[in-house]
C-alpha cells in the first residue's frame, strides 16, 4: 500500500486587506472523490500550509447556499468567473488558479465587496411595492407562459460575473452593469410591479444606466443562470425609446 | 434631458453614426466608385456635388458637426472602456474591440484625409478631382494606408449598424441579432469592395 497519494494543486491570488498587494501562493492538498473548489478551500482551512511547506494564514473567502442560489461564492476560477460551489476539481485543469474578481474591491483573498450591485438594485427600484397601512389585496393573475419566461429573469442571484466580464464595468466608468438591467425588464413585466415602471425607466436612464452598454455581450455568455441578458438590455432599449420620447414630446403623465 | 444626459449623448452618438454621418459614407463610396468608369465620369460626379446649393451649410450640418461630435464622444467610449477579449473570446466580445480600434485607425485617416483634400481645396485652393487622387494614391505608403483607412471605415460603420439596432431595441431577440450579423456581414463586404475598386482605379491613373 505505498501507492502515492494524489493531490489537486492550487495556485490562489491572495490579498491581505483591501489596500494591499496581492501575492500569488500554491497549495498541494490531498485528493479526496467529487471535491469542488469550496472543499478544497476547507481543506486549506484546515490546515493551511502551503506548498513549501511553511505554515500560512488560512485562505479567506465567502460562502452561502452551497448549491449555485446565492452568488456568495463567486471567483475567478482557471481565468472564468463562476461559483466556487458549482465548480468541481475533476472538472478542471490543474493547477487550479483561484483570484477574486477584481471588478469589485477585494476586501480579504477570494472575498470580494458586492456592495455596488445591491446600491444599484436600490437605485433602479428592482422590487414591487405593496406595504402600505391596510391590505390591499390579491394583485392581477400572470399568464403561466409570462410566469415561466418571468422565472428565468427571476434566477439572478446578484453574483457579480456579468460585471466581472463585462468591458464597460470598470474604474473608469459608473456603468450599473447587466444584472440591475435585467431586474427591471423583470419587474417593470410584472403586473403589480408595472405601477412603477416610470420610475424605473426613469432610473435606468440616469448616469451609469441603461446607455452604458458597449454590446460585447460577455454577459449573458458568462451568466451561470443562463439568464438572457443580452434580450434584456435590447428590450429596454426599445422601452427606452418610446420613454424617452414620451418624456420629451408626450404629455404631463405617462407611465 | 438634463439630467439624462449622458442617455442623450450616447443615444446622439449612436443616431449620427448612420444618420447622416452613415448615409453620407455610401453617398461618397458611391460618388468614388465613378472612378472605376475613368477620370471623366468621376470628376462629372465630383463636379455636381462641389457645385450643390448651399455647399458649405450642408457641409457643416451633414458632415462636419457631426463627425465633430461623433469622433470626440467616441474616443471617450473608447476609452472608458476595459477590453478584455483575450480572457472572454466570444465573437462580439472581438467585435466589441475592433469596434473602438477601427474608430481610433478612422479618426486619423479622416483627419488626413479630409487635410489633404477638402482642406487644401479651402486653403490652397487645391483642385478637388481625379488627377489629385492618383497622385496621392500613386505613393505606395498612401495607397496602403488609404486602403486600411478605407476598410477600417467600412467596418466602423457596418459593425456600428448592427449596434445601432441594437441600441435603439429595433433588433431585440437573439435571432433577429443573429440575421442583423449576417446583414451587416453584407454591409461590409460590399461597400470594402466599392471602397478598394476605387482606390486601385485612382492609383491606375
Amino acid at each position: 500500500m505505498a501507492e502515492k497519494q494524489k493531490t489537486i494543486r492550487l495556485i490562489i491570488e491572495r490579498q491581505d486587506s483591501p489596500d494591499s498587494k496581492p501575492y500569488d501562493e500554491e497549495f498541494e492538498i490531498p485528493y479526496r472523490k467529487n471535491m469542488n473548489v469550496i472543499s478544497a478551500l476547507m481543506e486549506i482551512r484546515r490546515n493551511p500550509v502551503n506548498a513549501k511547506g511553511e505554515k500560512t494564514t488560512p485562505v479567506h473567502w465567502e460562502m452561502g447556499c452551497l448549491e449555485e442560489v446565492c452568488g456568495a461564492c463567486s471567483m475567478v476560477i482557471n481565468g472564468k468567473p463562476q461559483q466556487s460551489c458549482s465548480s468541481l476539481i475533476d472538472q478542471l485543469e490543474q493547477p487550479v488558479r483561484l483570484a477574486p474578481m477584481r471588478t469589485f474591491p477585494v476586501i480579504r483573498d477570494l472575498a470580494v465587496d458586492r456592495s455596488r450591485m445591491f446600491d444599484s438594485l436600490k437605485k433602479v427600484k428592482a422590487w414591487v411595492p405593496i406595504d402600505g397601512t391596510y391590505d390591499i389585496g390579491p394583485g392581477p393573475r400572470m399568464a403561466e407562459s409570462k410566469r415561466q419566461w418571468a422565472y428565468e429573469l427571476s434566477k439572478c442571484m446578484t453574483c457579480g460575473v456579468c460585471l466581472e466580464a463585462c468591458p464597460n464595468v470598470n474604474s473608469q466608468s459608473n456603468f450599473i452593469g447587466p444584472a440591475p438591467l435585467s431586474q427591471v425588464r423583470l419587474f417593470n413585466s410584472h403586473p403589480t410591479g408595472s405601477l412603477h415602471k416610470k420610475e424605473r425607466m426613469d432610473a435606468l436612464l440616469g448616469d451609469g444606466g441603461l446607455q452604458g452598454c458597449g454590446n460585447s455581450q460577455n454577459c449573458v455568455q458568462v451568466c451561470p443562470k443562463g439568464i438572457p441578458l443580452t434580450t434584456s438590455i435590447a428590450a429596454l432599449n426599445r422601452e427606452a425609446s418610446t420613454h424617452s420620447f414620451k418624456s420629451f414630446f408626450g404629455s404631463d403623465y405617462h407611465n | 434631458m438634463a439630467e439624462n444626459r449622458e442617455f442623450f449623448y450616447r443615444r446622439l452618438h449612436s443616431l449620427l453614426g448612420v444618420i447622416p454621418i452613415g448615409i453620407f459614407l455610401m453617398q461618397h463610396l458611391f460618388v468614388n466608385h465613378l472612378s472605376t468608369y475613368g477620370p471623366e465620369a468621376f470628376n462629372k460626379g465630383a463636379d455636381f456635388l462641389a457645385n450643390l446649393p448651399f455647399r458649405l451649410g450642408l457641409e457643416f450640418v451633414v458632415i462636419y458637426i457631426p463627425i465633430l461630435f461623433h469622433a470626440i464622444y467616441g474616443v471617450y467610449i473608447a476609452f472608458t472602456a476595459k477590453p478584455n477579449s483575450v480572457r472572454y473570446g466570444y465573437f462580439r466580445n472581438w467585435m466589441f474591440l475592433l469596434q473602438r480600434i477601427t474608430g481610433i485607425v478612422t479618426l486619423i485617416f479622416i483627419v488626413w484625409h479630409v487635410w489633404e483634400t477638402r482642406l487644401a481645396n479651402a486653403i490652397y485652393g487645391t483642385e478637388i478631382n481625379f488627377d489629385l487622387m492618383a497622385t496621392i494614391l500613386s505613393s505606395p505608403f498612401m495607397f496602403w494606408f488609404y486602403i486600411v483607412g478605407v476598410v477600417s471605415t467600412v467596418f466602423h460603420f457596418a459593425n456600428g449598424l448592427w449596434s445601432f439596432f441594437v441600441t435603439w431595441g429595433i433588433t431585440v431577440s437573439p435571432r433577429s441579432q443573429k440575421i442583423m450579423t449576417y446583414v451587416t456581414v453584407g454591409v461590409f463586404l460590399l461597400f470594402t469592395y466599392m471602397g478598394i475598386a476605387s482606390l486601385i482605379a485612382f492609383a491606375q491613373g
